[in-house]
């Protein structure tokens, strides 16, 4: 009972034990002392807090042990719908972490920093060529934090048309959930739309909410539902006319890359995941970076900092030189490293590989449907192309074997595969949302369509052994009431001794 | 092709599985009228070798000066095993933990950092990270809003001694939802919040009162005091603080009588490089009674079908998957990858590492303060105790002093007199563990040229 598989660090702790090689050389003792004199003791620590006290070693061999416990993309297929997870070149990394980049204090002046700034500029440009877009900000720090910064641009718009009314945005049934809690973040109201049954945006449901307090709808093309959204001109004209902008959510852009742009389908402000399309790592939940791209109108409102070009100086615009931004979205400029390893990504890939990308996504992502249908499995959209990534429905099995989604995900990792996205998007029943990224060989994929293929059979013959799932990973299946009803949030000294 | 491992005869069988003739023929859905014809504003792309050089190039323009800068990023000696650990692929290329079975070592993590972070700052939970130090002040004002029970005040004041960025971007991120900050001045003896003008908000409805430890200037708050006269006057306590200070400093779950509500910082000291501003992250913790108020990821301890101890996302009702436009915030991505680093640097410093780390910045700062104000024209701007920071005021233009001192390698320190005029010709100077006596007396040296170098006004 109760074997653990790794022990918490704070179970390797000793009194008195140091990784000594850590601890800066001492200062003069007396100035320590002098100093410390000087802060009053109402304002000093008393206690020492619970941080381990572990040899170098330990702390080495512990949070190597467990992150060995993961998935990764290093170590498995992990076609998550929606996320991309791509191959993260080791070289993005390994360039964003000269020491000189990593030196480099915020508030260093420009003059210290052209060779940094050079690299933030010219990705700029490179993002605009790429979306089709005017003018860019690299500020955002994750996908949700664009989705804000577009959001909030699109209410600064109107309010400085002194169109002070508009303030709904109108956002697809099938969107991520960070739209509409964007939205509420910005202040507006929430209006969702149904599509209709090919996965195209329903264009009466759309005339019927469009007036005089739309600000905006909010867009994922190709959708969360795997398929181009083919009456995107339409759409866009609608909502032009009925005094809206458009918003473009990056979360796909991977699909279309070098293929077609934002910009030119209609989008107003667009946000890119550069941790999705531009390969920068997941990190284990982030960092991300999330920049955003505007048309000609919304420049002027963009998130500072911004890198302009004067002669060949590059320099940061702020506030002084941007007074309708809509501000400041982080304390200094964005996640600066994570920017850096983008920028080494789309110069390694060039021109010629940017459309690569959105070609080889998508021929993996068809070639996978075709087997997984060939496979006997249902499409949630049979008639349609996949971009970058497709729906199979388990509604079938979920009825006749009693085996669901959730249950073929668990089974997959057994099988050394990540899951695909589950339960997402919530209108198709019992989905798995698919998408292999262009960086996967067709071996990889030939493997995959034979563990699910796999997994049917032992669905059909002994589906307790599905629903039991897995069964190699460091753990079964958790217990999510337990962990939500007795909370167990930080570990807790008496927990050793018991 | 670079990352795409397709063979030829890989795409011939490909298609033909498909059913199509081309993969252009696979983009059939989508307009002719909306295709793009090329990309001319990219370059071609570069192999590793020629990208290795172009970035070593820019890199060493860039240079590595000697900096005494701080405001909210800090210059700190970083293990070699902070970063050979997190940049394994495991887990610098994992996704978020939705699926726990495969993601425990990410979990387990979490759930040390969450300990670790919670015990430094004194409160009783902890989330799994914000974007910034100042994302997370945004952060903590919407909290206290939505958790104060018997207030509907979307009012909360920020002091100027808070970190004018981290107030900016409160501004920008909470403004949309109809929070307004009120700003109380600092006293100019002791560089802290001006009391007096503080109580002047008594007996006003507001939801909080944001109060930075050490505040933007390095200076140390009376923080019980402050605290209590908040928590009577019916408002919730935000505490601001550098976690390095910590292992010295009173921890906000101290302050006062009751401690404080909600408590955020910037957690890049813990390990994470300057890298011209990010990526860092945000750390939030707050008592037990407000974590289903709190925005972010939290992982809990559970069990498995056997019984076995794992790890999981709980309270997952407050987050934007599930409660769309009725969660807490709409973060998504935190910065997974930088808490992982700040866990471990906080297991090999440990206890000891830390104080030592926060007292030798202490003494160092105190020796760069008594080297650079005994120079002509200099004074230190206020009384008081301080951290590692200090406010120098200058009897002539701070810009142009930096300026020739960067002629000799060195970043003086960060110019106040765009943000607070009425502190005159005022310069924050910092120095941490990373600093020598002898790159002080380098400091003091060019400072002495500099002076020389710039008129008085």
């Amino acid at each position: 009972m109760n074997q653990i598989l790794e022990k918490t660090i704070f179970e390797y702790s000793r009194p008195g034990r140091v990784a000594a090689a850590q601890c800066p050389p001492a200062a003069d003792a007396a100035l320590v002392a002098s100093a410390k004199a000087t802060i009053p003791q109402a304002l000093q620590r008393r206690d020492a807090p619970l941080l381990p006290q572990a040899s170098e070693l330990d702390v080495v061999r512990h949070f190597t042990r467990l992150s060995q416990l993961n998935f990764s993309i290093d170590t498995n297929f992990y076609p998550l719908g929606s996320c991309t997870m791509k191959y993260n070149p080791k070289a993005c990394n390994q360039y964003a972490m000269l020491p000189e980049f990593l030196g480099r204090h915020p508030l260093a002046p420009a003059s210290q920093g052209q060779g940094f700034l050079s690299c933030m500029y010219e990705l700029q440009e490179m993002l605009k060529e790429v979306t089709g877009m005017k003018a860019v900000s690299l500020n955002p720090m994750a996908g949700a934090h664009g989705e804000f910064a577009g959001v909030a641009m699109i209410r600064a718009y109107h309010r400085s048309r002194g169109d002070l009314a508009r303030n709904e945005i109108i956002v697809p049934e099938a969107a991520h959930g960070t739209n509409p809690a964007t939205a509420t973040m910005c202040g507006c109201i929430v209006k969702e739309i149904p599509v209709d049954a090919e996965g195209d945006v329903d264009l009466d449901a759309l005339a019927k909410v469009l007036g005089p307090n739309t600000a905006g709808i909010m867009l994922t093309n190709p959708s969360t539902l795997g398929v181009f959204e083919r009456k995107i001109e339409q759409v866009a004209k609608m909502v032009h006319e009925a005094g809206g902008l458009l918003y473009y959510d990056g979360a796909n852009l991977n699909a279309i890359l070098g293929k077609v742009r934002p910009g030119d389908m209609g989008f107003d402000v667009i946000h890119m995941n550069l941790h999705k399309t531009f390969s920068t790592p997941h990190g284990g939940g982030g960092p991300g970076a999330g920049a955003v791209g505007v048309s000609a109108r919304l420049e002027p409102f963009l998130p500072v900092p911004v890198v302009s070009r004067e002669g060949d100086h590059y320099r940061w615009l702020s506030e002084a030189d941007r007074p309708l931004s809509i501000g400041r979205l982080s304390a200094f400029m964005g996640n600066a490293g994570v920017l850096l390893r983008a920028y080494v990504y789309m110069r390694m890939l060039g021109r010629e590989g940017m459309s690569r990308v959105g070609e080889f996504a998508t021929l993996n992502a068809n070639y996978l449907l075709a087997r997984l249908q060939a496979a006997g499995f249902d499409l949630a959209y049979p008639t349609r192309r996949a971009s970058h990534e497709f729906i199979i429905t388990l509604k079938r099995q979920a009825k006749e074997l009693n085996v669901t989604a959730m249950d073929v995900a668990k089974r997959l990792l057994d099988y050394g595969f990540h899951a695909p996205t589950t339960y997402f998007p919530l209108l198709v029943p019992e989905c798995l949302l698919i998408e292999p990224t262009e960086t996967e060989s067709k071996e990889t994929l030939d493997a995959f369509v034979e563990a699910m293929v796999a997994i049917l059979a032992e669905a059909e013959t002994d589906a307790e052994k599905v629903k039991g799932a897995p069964y190699t990973m460091p753990v079964r299946r958790l217990d999510d009431v337990r962990a939500a009803k007795q909370l167990d949030l930080t570990w807790k000294p008496v927990d050793s001794a018991a | 092709m670079p990352f795409i491992p397709h063979t030829d005869s890989d795409i011939e069988s490909m298609l033909a599985t498909i059913g199509a003739t081309s993969v252009d023929a696979l983009f059939d859905e989508i307009p002719q009228s909306l295709r793009v014809a090329g990309l001319e504003g990219i370059p071609l792309g570069l192999s590793e070798m020629e990208i290795g050089r172009l970035m070593s190039e820019r890199a060493r323009v860039d240079g590595r000066p000697l900096s005494f800068l701080g405001a909210g990023a800090y210059e700190h000696h970083i293990p070699s095993a902070v970063w050979a650990i997190t940049t394994r692929g495991e887990y610098y290329s994992a996704y978020t933990p939705y699926q726990a079975e495969a993601s425990q070592g990410t979990l387990q993590m979490i759930y040390e950092y969450q300990t670790m972070i919670s015990s430094l700052t004194g409160m009783q939970v902890s989330n799994a990270s914000l974007y910034d130090g100042g994302s997370a002040v945004a952060e903590a004002a919407l909290m206290a809003v939505r958790a104060h029970r018997k207030s509907k005040s979307l009012r909360v004041i920020i002091p100027t001694t808070v970190n004018p960025n981290y107030r900016r971007v409160a501004e920008s991120t909470a403004g949309n939802q109809g929070l307004r900050f009120e700003t109380v001045p600092c006293e100019r003896t002791a560089g802290v919040i001006d009391f007096a003008a503080l109580q002047a908000f008594a007996g006003e409805d507001i939801a909080a009162l944001v109060i930075q430890q050490p505040n933007f200037f390095g200076q140390l708050e009376d923080i019980d005091r402050l605290t209590d006269w908040a928590h009577e006057a019916g408002m919730l306590v935000i505490a601001v603080v550098n976690p390095t200070s910590l292992a010295l400093l009173k921890p906000p779950g101290e302050w006062g009588e009751r401690g404080v509500d909600i408590c955020v910082g910037e957690g890049q000291p813990l390990g994470v490089p300057l890298s011209s501003g990010g990526p860092y992250f945000g750390f939030m913790t707050t008592r037990l009674e407000y974590v289903r108020s709190m925005p972010g990821r939290i992982v809990g301890r559970t069990v498995d079908l056997e019984g076995r101890t794992g790890y999981t996302l709980t309270l997952q009702a407050r987050e934007q998957h599930i409660r769309r436009g009725k969660a807490t915030s709409n973060i998504c991505t935190n910065q997974g990858l930088l808490m992982t680093a700040a866990t471990i640097y906080m297991s090999l410093l440990g206890p000891q590492g830390l104080a030592a780390v926060a007292e030798t910045s202490l003494a160092r700062t105190s020796e760069l303060v008594s080297a650079l104000s005994v120079l002509p024209g200099m004074r230190v701007a206020f009384e008081g105790p301080r951290f590692h920071e200090a406010v120098l005021v200058l009897d002539r233009p701070v810009a142009a002093v930096l300026t020739e001192l960067e002629r000799h390698g060195i970043l003086g320190g960060v110019d106040l007199s765009v943000d607070y005029p009425e502190l005159g010709q005022a310069l924050l100077v910092c120095a941490t563990e990373t600093k020598t006596s002898a790159d002080i007396t380098r400091y003091a040296s060019a400072l002495g040229h500099a002076l020389k170098a710039v008129r008085a006004a």
